[in-house]
């Protein structure tokens, strides 16, 4: 989970990061009172997960509360790279800066560890950076066990060759960043830019930070941080149940069993739409392994729910997931649409293959279902799904 | 022959006497699996009926290879005390522990790498968020179906449980030596690569299926490791070529990020190193046919 900027300042300013106040605020006037109170003068900050939004005109200076008020009017509904702003933080003006740096801690998959990563070359994209001046880039390994104290964050510092006046700040500054990756659960905590102010400070004007929701069973203050307003309503509605759920584009509604699987539907289902009016996946839906027929009837009725969705394909190999309960759970969840009063009308192909494969596809033929066929290839039946999107597109 | 599993390995279940350590417990022992203990400091002492077989159940991992000799144990233990029971297989130095369990934190299993690491690499970790690994007809620790297919000289490495299934499902008439699951976490123990060496290394694997997916350059680091090491056929399957940038795929693992991690350049990088590559995983099974002239 991606967090906003004013939700990454929190983060660091609790685990010590240095950071200037702020507030964030979702009404123009609000601006005000939160401008006062940082002595009458303040940043205007955009709040989008986006990059580039200072060049996008989202961060804005104010002179005294009213002009706050117009700037926060400016921002609050712009449009910036597709992302609406719906809210701002209201900063403290810094201080005059000096230099601009870049440092983080992430997640390096490659060599299954965790990795430092620091600049003297900040306040740009950071990619851009490593591209263009490798070098001016350091990379520094850091073990999940050992972590960074002191002596490792002047290790960073010293490889990324920051100036010996602002060596020690910024290696205290490394430590509690890494208290708050820990401490947090991040994939991924970024300061950038960490300035040095001509006041001789170093402080941490603007951030990122990505959670990790494995983590949520001991971060309980973690739920209250996700955008719940920014959610596609189906995206939200199935995590409400528990699915593994994702809203793509296309027609063709998906639901499989096991992650591998339905990654492979999506894929087959849009080499097949190539020949039938170019209909793609609508979705992305695992019902995990073992699941019962509640699940695949909670999972079908937010397929159903989807107003894209042309034609459902059911794609299920039964490993530890029995067929017969997949087959149960269609049966069910049509009979309770159609209890409900909700008509019915996409139609649904349907492979069973693996356990209980030859019981799954007996239950589907005695329940005869007008729109429920069966096709017992993958490839086929992903070819016969599209063929019915796009036939009722 | 096999390999990391064969008929000579003797398992323990950290965490059987949960629910679904039970079941799969029960399904491993179907399979022909020679479990020779569970482990629960709360239940030491007990032991647990599965269909007229008695598995003694041990205080610890340490005590169960004491007292059985064990050198395979299969985590099915709850994500939050995921770290402390991998941690415990690592000080007992048991050689291969099959860490089943889905949604471990990612801090947790990149600590309990490192400390694999720390302590000399004594224990090979598969997983987490995995299905395990079979040797048809000999020994299953996992949850794969053992029903699936029947031993033969096909090895398997993939990402993904499911898929895993359905390749051997498709190649069911021929058979495999070994199928592993390494899992679709973002740190994970064994790798594409270790497998491929073990199965290149394995008189009784004739060639290799790899099933990749987005997120991550496992894949291409497999590749750039095929070129240079594996003299047997490999086919590969890449799930994921329609998966939107920056969304997690069911697995936490897969996801692409920016440009990097996108099947096309896993599927660019395979093909490079001579590997051929299905587009769909019948098409897949069809590639491995051909080869083999089955």
């Amino acid at each position: 989970m991606d967090l906003f900027e004013y939700q990454a300042r929190d983060l660091f300013a609790k685990h010590g990061v240095p950071v200037l106040a702020g507030e964030v605020i979702d009404t123009p006037e609000a601006a005000r009172e939160a401008t006062e109170k940082l002595g009458g003068k303040s940043v205007v900050k955009a709040q989008v997960k986006v990059g580039g939004r200072g060049k996008a005109g989202g961060v804005k200076l104010a002179a005294d509360p009213d002009e706050a008020v117009a700037r926060a009017t400016d921002i609050l509904g712009m449009d910036i790279k597709g992302h609406t702003v719906h809210k701002v933080m209201i900063a403290e003006l810094s201080p005059e800066i000096e230099a601009e740096y870049y440092v983080s801690y992430l997640l390096d998959r490659t060599n299954r560890t965790f990795l430092a990563m620091a600049s003297v070359q900040g306040g740009m994209d950071i990619e851009e950076v490593a591209e263009k001046t490798p070098e001016a880039l350091a990379k520094v390994p850091v073990n999940a066990v050992d972590g960074v104290d002191i002596v490792k964050a002047r290790e960073i510092v010293a490889q990324a060759k920051f100036p010996a006046d602002v060596a020690e700040g910024v290696a205290e500054a490394l430590v509690t960043l890494w208290d708050t990756f820990v401490a947090e659960d991040a994939l991924l905590v970024e300061v950038n830019p960490l300035v040095k102010t001509k006041d001789g400070r170093i402080l941490a004007l603007d951030g990122k930070v990505s959670l990790d929701e494995n983590a949520d069973f001991r971060q309980p203050g973690h739920e209250a941080l996700e955008d719940k307003a920014a959610a596609d309503p189906l995206e939200a509605a199935a995590k409400a149940k528990n699915l593994n759920y994702v809203k793509l584009d296309g027609e063709v509604g998906i639901i499989g069993n096991g992650a591998g699987l339905v990654m492979s539907t999506l894929d087959v289902v849009a080499y097949a739409g190539e020949n039938h009016g170019d209909v793609k996946p609508a979705n992305f839906l695992d019902i995990g392994g073992g699941a019962s027929a509640e699940v695949m009837a909670n999972g079908l009725e937010i397929i159903l729910g989807d107003p894209d969705v042309k034609s459902v394909f059911v794609n299920v190999f039964g490993g530890i997931t029995a067929c017969d309960e997949v087959a149960n759970g269609i049966v069910q969840a049509l009979a309770l649409l159609e209890s409900k009063g909700e008509k019915v009308e996409k139609p649904l192909v349907v492979r069973l293959d693996g356990n209980n494969a030859e019981l799954g596809r007996k239950i589907l033929s005695d329940a005869n279902h007008p729109l429920v066929q069966r096709v017992d290839t993958m490839d086929g039946a992903a070819d016969k799904a599209a063929e019915l999107a796009a036939a009722a597109k | 022959m096999a390999i990391f599993l064969t008929k000579d390995s003797k398992v323990i279940v950290q965490g059987m006497t949960g629910a679904t350590g039970m079941k799969h417990t029960r399904l491993m022992l179907a399979d022909g699996t020679n479990i020779v203990g569970g482990v629960n400091p709360r239940k030491a002492g007990t032991s647990v009926d599965f269909d007229g077989t008695e598995v003694p159940v041990f205080g610890s991992v340490k005590e169960a290879m004491e007292k059985t000799g064990a050198n395979v144990s299969v985590l099915f233990v709850p994500p939050a005390f995921s770290k402390a029971a991998v941690v415990e297989a690592i000080d007992a130095e048991i050689p291969l522990a099959v860490v089943i369990t889905e949604g471990i934190a990612v801090h947790d299993s990149a600590a309990f790498w490192a400390y694999a690491g720390a302590k000399g690499n004594k224990t090979r970790i598969i997983g987490p968020n995995c299905p395990g690994l079979i040797t048809p007809g000999q020994s299953n620790a996992g949850i794969i179906p053992g029903d699936i297919t029947k031993p033969g000289r096909i090895g398997l490495v993939s990402k993904s449980g499911t898929l895993t299934y359905q390749m051997m499902y498709e190649l069911r008439d021929i058979g495999f030596s070994s199928a592993v699951g390494i899992g679709g976490d973002p740190v994970i123990g064994t790798t594409h690569i270790d497998a491929l060496a073990a199965f290149e290394a394995d008189p009784e694997t004739d060639l290799i299926v790899m099933i990749g997916e987005i997120g991550g350059d496992a894949e291409e680091r497999a590749a750039d490791f095929i070129a240079k090491n594996v003299t047997k056929p490999v086919v590969g399957y890449v799930a994921g070529f329609t998966a939107p940038e920056g969304k997690t795929m069911g697995h936490a693992g897969a996801i692409v990020s920016g440009s990097s991690g996108t099947a096309q350049a896993k599927k660019e990088a395979l093909e490079a190193a001579g590997v051929k590559v299905g587009k769909t995983p019948t098409e897949t099974a069809k590639l491995a046919r051909e080869i083999l002239g089955a």
